[in-house]
């Protein structure tokens, strides 16, 4: 019948044969940030401060996180990672490539906690257009990004907290990612040596 | 090279001033002239506009005087980006479709501007400046 005949449409092999396409690479930036500029304001008429605001948009991302993890996985064939630095260096490279078309600035460990791990990121692609007016404080749209980390880490089982922050750095607004993982997963660190 | 541009006023579309940037110290009219200049040279763009004996109505491109030059670029949404600069200058129409490129790009995808206020962004001001100086 009809329905059969779409389903073994290209050489024979029923739909879920068929090789997973590709799919493009690449959107409009203007599109993306059309798109992220109505996320934020649609939530900022449902929230009262800026904490709530980035805790929306954070859970936003963790969703992106997680799938953008499983698809970069597959898509490159990768081993899975099990220590943190492994990881760390496979979302600062890999996934932000595939994401962002760059690899993130730089991944730092924190000197003052020994569980904290930072991406600096000095311009991300998100805030490309964005202008933060002066009376919404430190507020930072990247926390977007920093729930998409959040994501990629709880799939991988890292459980950590994840949050974006604004740096003065020399005159220059910076964005760092802080990750703080929780006490497993420093436990798991010591005892893989 | 200094530029020899002196002020930039951006006017939507229901005659309202909301931008405005000096790039020269000299002649900065004060905040209240700026408004009345503005909603006046709106009125006169659209009597001009009616005043055309065929053809399609345009309103007023050029004003050209001894002392000064205003440019005025109308966008397809009604917005009106007008430059004022010193008399021997040609290039002002390029210079004013390349800032209203600036315009839809840090204005309208910054999730905190709403449309027709005063425009108060950051980025657009330093990217402004940036063209000007170059």
């Amino acid at each position: 019948s009809d329905l059969r005949m779409a389903s073994t449409s290209q050489k024979g092999k029923a739909i879920v044969d068929r090789p997973v396409p590709r799919g493009k690479t690449e959107v409009s930036l203007s599109a993306f940030c059309f798109l992220f500029s109505e996320m934020v304001q649609y939530y900022q008429t449902r929230v009262n401060t800026t904490q709530e605001l980035e805790k929306k948009l954070a859970g936003a991302g963790y969703g992106v996180g997680a799938r953008m993890l499983e698809l970069v996985c597959f898509r490159e064939k990768a081993k899975r990672e099990t220590r943190i630095v492994g990881m760390l260096s496979h979302i600062k490279d890999n996934i932000w490539k595939a994401m962002f078309g760059k690899a993130a600035d730089a991944l730092e460990r924190s000197t003052a906690n020994e569980d904290e791990y930072m991406i600096h990121e000095k311009e991300p692609l998100v805030n490309t257009y964005v202008s933060v007016p002066k009376d919404f404080g430190h507020l930072n749209c990247a926390s977007f990004v920093a729930g998409a980390v959040h994501g990629m880490l709880d799939s991988a089982d890292f459980p950590a907290r994840v949050t974006a922050h604004t740096v003065q750095f020399a005159n220059e607004a910076r964005t760092t990612i802080l990750i703080k993982f929780s006490q497993e997963v420093m436990e798991r660190e010591k005892r893989l040596g | 090279m200094p530029s020899r541009c002196h002020t930039l006023f951006i006017v939507n579309k229901a005659g309202g001033l909301i931008y405005t940037r000096h790039f020269s110290a000299e002649n900065q009219l004060n905040v209240n002239d700026c408004l009345r200049l503005a909603s006046t040279f709106h009125s006169m763009h659209a009597i001009a506009g009616r005043l055309t004996p065929a053809g399609a109505p345009t309103g007023i491109e050029t004003v050209e005087a001894d002392t000064f030059r205003l440019q005025c670029f109308q966008t397809p949404t009604g917005i009106k980006f007008i430059m004022l600069s010193e008399p021997m200058v040609s290039n002002l129409d390029s210079l004013l479709r390349q800032i209203y490129s600036l315009y839809s790009d840090y204005v309208l995808k910054n999730p905190f501007y709403e449309l027709d206020m005063p425009i108060q962004c950051e980025l657009f001001n330093v990217k402004v400046d940036a063209l000007i100086a170059s």
